[in-house]
């Protein structure tokens, strides 16, 4: 339960009130509810087990207990079987029609049957209905053989008779549920049903019988309605497969090979990549179609192009520092040309402007909706520490297939379950002083390697950055600050991985997000120290070596590193992961391949996307090239993990690692990318001689002469930019979204909190329903057996 | 009602569409794949019904340690034989869908568990689901005071009326904590 160990313990006491009350409780016997027609009287092998009377000193032979609760008795949690031979046909059907014991039992099989029973037996027996008080069915169904069993031991007709009442109303109440909802929402909610295909159908026929003509499966349809039909049909199916991401199809074998095999951990590396994969091309089309394409087409005047060399393609620089690739390229041109913008002249630093604005705040909102998804489905109202039962009934995933996978899954599951069993029954151990401090030092120390570790590596990037670039070896020299950088980020974690090896965490989970957390440093620090030297130094002193177009050079910046650290990713895939297996079979000779790291490569995915946020307000296309590095990387990493990795032996929370991946792809990663293109976009002054933006103090400065100039042509346009002004001028704009933003997460908390303070007292609640129902039948048997002492004996001869 | 030989009617198709989880494509893999089940003659049946041991040759069910009892859950047969028809097996591909709701498929995960079919789970039933999970090795298995006293922890977080068993209410319950069941529970083909 979710409240822990108390509140059971307390009710365990006042149970032994109950069952100190000394009544003359029944003798035992076996207690069949549930028996098969075919297998008589020697008692279930499982026989329900009731928390019943515990009379002591009655252990009597006629127990019949099964093992498991005879050991139980010892543990304190006092379950034995309630073993009776002759309850009264009146307890045991009132049990048998308890609603905890019927919802779901047999549905479709009932179902099925008792369809069949009310078409077959004659209707006048519903006569001897009244004498009985069975309650009223669920909408779930009752089990047919134990109305088999009953009927076999009282009279017939009684309970054929119940027995066909019930059906008749079970049958009734579902027609009659389906009566008053359109065949949309019936068939959303008969699919939605636990029963067997052929019972749905069934119930269709029924319900949907006279709509069923008008239903799609009609097709003699009159010629004049064939396009409403075609539509409707067209919106049924758009609304009966209800993911909309059908485009998201791609992949989906390799995934379904690659979860058969390693599980639902490295499944949500792949799905990450992919959604990765997606943003990117809603940022790439975006961008292509209002920026790329008019430059494209009218291409700039002065344009000249240098001769093309192949290293240029890694260092940017040349030929392709002339191309659309870079910003400076754009030029400050409105395209007049054509008869469409002739109307609205297209100004492109105004569409430059736009672009990135309205894709940063697409994938804002996108971003924001996953991660609010995906917290809603891994937030729970009670934190339970004992989810022992949630392992055993949640954990074990379906989609593995492979058997040396399906072995490695068992043996996870048993080394977790063992390991919870172990801190239930020793608790913590207590740790002498001497221990406690010696790891309190190894945690120091540990911390101590990782941030002295982290400050140099961006110390020697800084340093490298402000080292001047000498024209002999410009190539090298230029890509020599990339590997460096990436050199780092494959390097350190090493250093970081062996720190949390010595340092030995408590649990798994909080050396998965230590780790996290020292990578995500390193990389804050590396972009952080380039940005800096990026917008404090270069863009505001002219910096000879930058030659004059300084966004030209953030942006080959930008791209070379993103180059880098895929070919980074190449060598370490095939160096860490092909050869390093290689090297431990033949070399030394174990068999045991390398794991593939989650966290790691997540992380790296979202370094690489924070460097392509960064840089597409400099490279319109850098988008591209990350789909480009996104798409080989996925075969890649595939081809990898199935030729050298093996499954990791320890526990994965997909949901929660997922939630926690996309929050830093929101907060640290697309956050300082926005901040940074607003800050260059507002404050910095542009280079006067390259790129759209020339001889104006900032790039917004552009628009709002664009805005100038469109005011006195268009009406519609004119009404935007003055609703515009006088919603970014008036703070009050800003305070009243911001207020009721707030209001509503105060309110969806209180709510929360109302929800927990309902869920404990409805816990208590049951809990004393529990105890009432025992206490109800046990004194019905108790009144029924004085009452009839006699027919009891002759019950007990039949 | 019932497929034809070598091909699904149309009328049959959007049935199947409309009354289950599956999109168009997986119900036309599933028939694909249950045909390929059937031999020669068993294919001009109109309703052919494949023994269990056919459908646990599929290879998303063979190394199953729940195989068994997926096949008797989803299975109509009068007989109890666990053998399906191609709709019993778009029953069972429907359940495990990716687009099937939690209770649906906590609904058929408590069916599959109750190994006992009596409606709850009780001792047997946990004993048994805990040593189809750790799997057939010494090892891997759990001790019996180990089983005994997992048993009891089980009962005591999720046993909410304390009747000893775990009902379908109960075990409903303690699914819904877990956010990754929906995506654990699923077979695709």
């Amino acid at each position: 339960m979710a409240n822990g160990g108390s509140v059971s313990v307390d009710i365990c006491e006042e149970d032994y009130d109950y069952q100190n009350l000394g009544e003359s409780g029944p003798s035992r016997g076996s207690f069949q509810l549930f028996k098969e027609p075919a297998c008589n009287g020697q008692g279930n092998p499982e026989d329900i087990q009731m928390e019943m009377f515990t009379k002591n000193s009655d252990t009597s032979d006629s127990e019949s207990t099964s093992s498991s609760s005879s050991k139980e008795s010892s543990n304190g949690y006092q379950v034995r079987s309630l073993q009776r031979n002759n309850w009264s046909s009146a307890t045991r059907k009132m049990l048998s029609s308890m609603p905890s014991r019927k919802t779901g039992l047999h549905s479709s099989t009932g179902m099925a049957v008792r369809a069949r029973q009310t078409c077959a037996l004659p209707k006048h027996q519903t006569s001897s209905r009244d004498s009985l008080h069975i309650p009223r069915a669920t909408q779930a169904d009752i089990t047919s053989p134990e109305f088999e069993e009953i009927s076999t031991e009282d009279e017939a007709n009684n309970l054929a008779g119940s027995g066909l009442w019930c059906a008749e109303t079970n049958k009734e109440q579902l027609v009659s549920d389906f009566r008053g909802l359109s065949e949309s929402e019936g068939m959303r909610k008969l699919r939605a049903m636990p029963l067997s295909l052929a019972d749905k159908m069934e119930i269709r026929k029924h319900c949907f019988s006279p709509l069923a003509k008008n239903s799609v499966i009609n097709r003699n349809v009159p010629c004049h309605n064939l396009p409403c039909m075609y539509l409707s049909r067209m919106w049924r199916h758009c609304r009966y497969t209800p993911r909309f991401s059908t485009s998201l199809k791609l992949w989906n074998s390799s995934m379904k090979k690659l979860s058969g095999r390693y599980g639902t951990g490295v499944l949500s590396y792949f799905t990450f990549l992919r959604t990765l994969l997606f943003i990117n091309l809603l940022f790439f089309i975006i961008t292509f179609l209002f920026l790329v394409l008019p430059q494209a087409i009218h291409p700039p005047p002065d344009s000249h192009r240098t001769s093309f060399s192949w290293i240029e393609l890694l260092t940017g620089i040349g030929y392709l520092s002339q191309s659309l690739m870079f910003y400076g390229y754009y030029s400050n041109i409105t395209i007049k040309a054509t008869s469409i913008t002739s109307m609205v002249p297209y100004c492109i630093p105004t569409a430059y402007v736009f672009t990135t604005t309205i894709s940063f705040f697409t994938i804002c909102i996108i971003l924001v909706y996953s991660m609010s998804k995906s917290f809603g489905k891994s937030f729970q109202v009670f934190k339970s520490d004992g989810n022992l039962s949630e392992n055993v009934f949640c954990s074990w995933d379906f989609k593995v297939t492979k058997k040396p996978s399906i072995r490695l899954q068992s043996e996870k599951i048993s080394t977790q379950l063992k390991e919870q069993l172990s801190e239930l029954t020793s608790g913590e151990e207590e740790r002498t002083l001497m221990q406690r401090f010696r790891n309190f030092l190894v945690h120091v120390a540990a911390w101590f390697i990782c941030l002295a570790s982290i400050f140099f590596s961006a110390l020697g990037v800084y340093l490298l950055s402000k080292k001047a670039i000498s024209k002999m070896h410009q190539n090298l020299d230029l890509l020599f600050m990339a590997a460096v950088v990436s050199g780092f980020n494959l390097l350190l974690p090493g250093i970081f991985n062996f720190c949390a090896w010595i340092e030995k965490h408590n649990s798994p989970s909080t050396r998965v997000y230590v780790s996290i957390f020292r990578n995500l440093l390193l990389k804050i620090s590396i972009i952080g120290v380039l940005c800096y030297h990026w917008l404090g130094k270069i863009a505001v002193e002219q910096d000879p070596q930058v030659s004059k177009c300084w966004e030209n050079f953030v942006g080959q910046e930008l791209y070379r590193l993103l180059l880098m650290d895929f070919i980074f990713t190449v060598l370490y895939t095939f160096l860490g992961e092909f050869v390093w297996r290689i090297f431990s079979q033949k070399i030394l000779r174990k068999n045991r391949k390398p794991v593939f790291d989650i966290a790691r490569n997540v992380l790296e995915l979202v370094y690489g996307q924070t460097l392509t946020w960064l840089g597409v307000l400099f490279a319109p296309l850098l988008p591209a090239v990350q789909i480009a590095k996104l798409f080989v990387l996925f075969y890649m990493k595939k081809n990898s993990l199935l030729l050298n990795c093996q499954a990791s032996k320890k526990p994965w929370r997909a949901t929660r690692m997922t939630t926690v991946f996309i929050a830093l792809l929101f907060f640290p990663s697309f956050l300082g990318a926005a901040v940074f293109v607003a800050y260059t976009v507002w404050i910095i002054k542009p280079s006067s001689e390259c790129g759209p933006f020339r001889n104006l103090t900032n790039m917004l400065e552009s628009v709002k002469l664009w805005a100038d100039r469109m005011k006195d042509h268009h009406q519609i346009l004119s009404w935007l930019i003055r609703a515009y002004n006088a919603f970014t001028d008036n703070p009050l704009f800003l305070f009243l979204p911001s207020g009721v933003f707030l209001l509503v997460i105060y309110f969806r908390i209180q709510v929360v909190d109302g929800q927990r303070r309902i869920i404990r007292r409805l816990e208590k609640q049951i809990d004393d329903e529990g105890k009432d129902k025992k206490f109800l039948i046990t004194q019905l048997q108790y009144l029924y057996e004085e009452n009839t002492p006699n027919s009891s004996h002759r019950h007990r001869g039949r | 009602m019932g497929t034809t030989a070598s091909q699904l009617a149309k009328d049959s198709l959007s049935e199947y569409q409309e009354l289950t989880f599956l999109t168009k494509q997986e119900i036309l893999l599933a028939h694909r794949r249950f045909t390929e089940l059937l031999d020669r003659d068993e294919r001009n049946h109109p309703n052919p019904r494949v023994p269990m041991e056919v459908i646990l040759t599929l290879p998303e069910l063979k190394s199953n340690p729940f195989k068994t009892r997926i096949c008797q859950v989803f299975s109509t047969s009068e007989d109890k034989d666990g053998s399906l028809t191609f709709e019993d097996f778009l029953d069972l591909l429907s359940a495990f869908s990716d687009s099937a709701t939690l209770e649906i498929k906590s609904h058929y995960a408590f069916r599959i568990f109750d190994f006992d079919d009596d409606g709850t789970l009780d001792c047997g039933d946990l004993e048994k689901l805990v040593n189809c999970l750790t799997g057939e090795t010494e090892d891997t298995r759990l001790s019996s005071e180990e089983m005994r006293q997992l048993i009891s922890n089980i009962l005591d977080e999720s046993d909410i009326d304390k009747d000893g068993t775990v009902n379908l209410s109960e075990f409903q319950h303690v699914i819904s904590r877990s956010p990754d069941f929906v995506s654990s529970f699923k077979i695709v083909l």
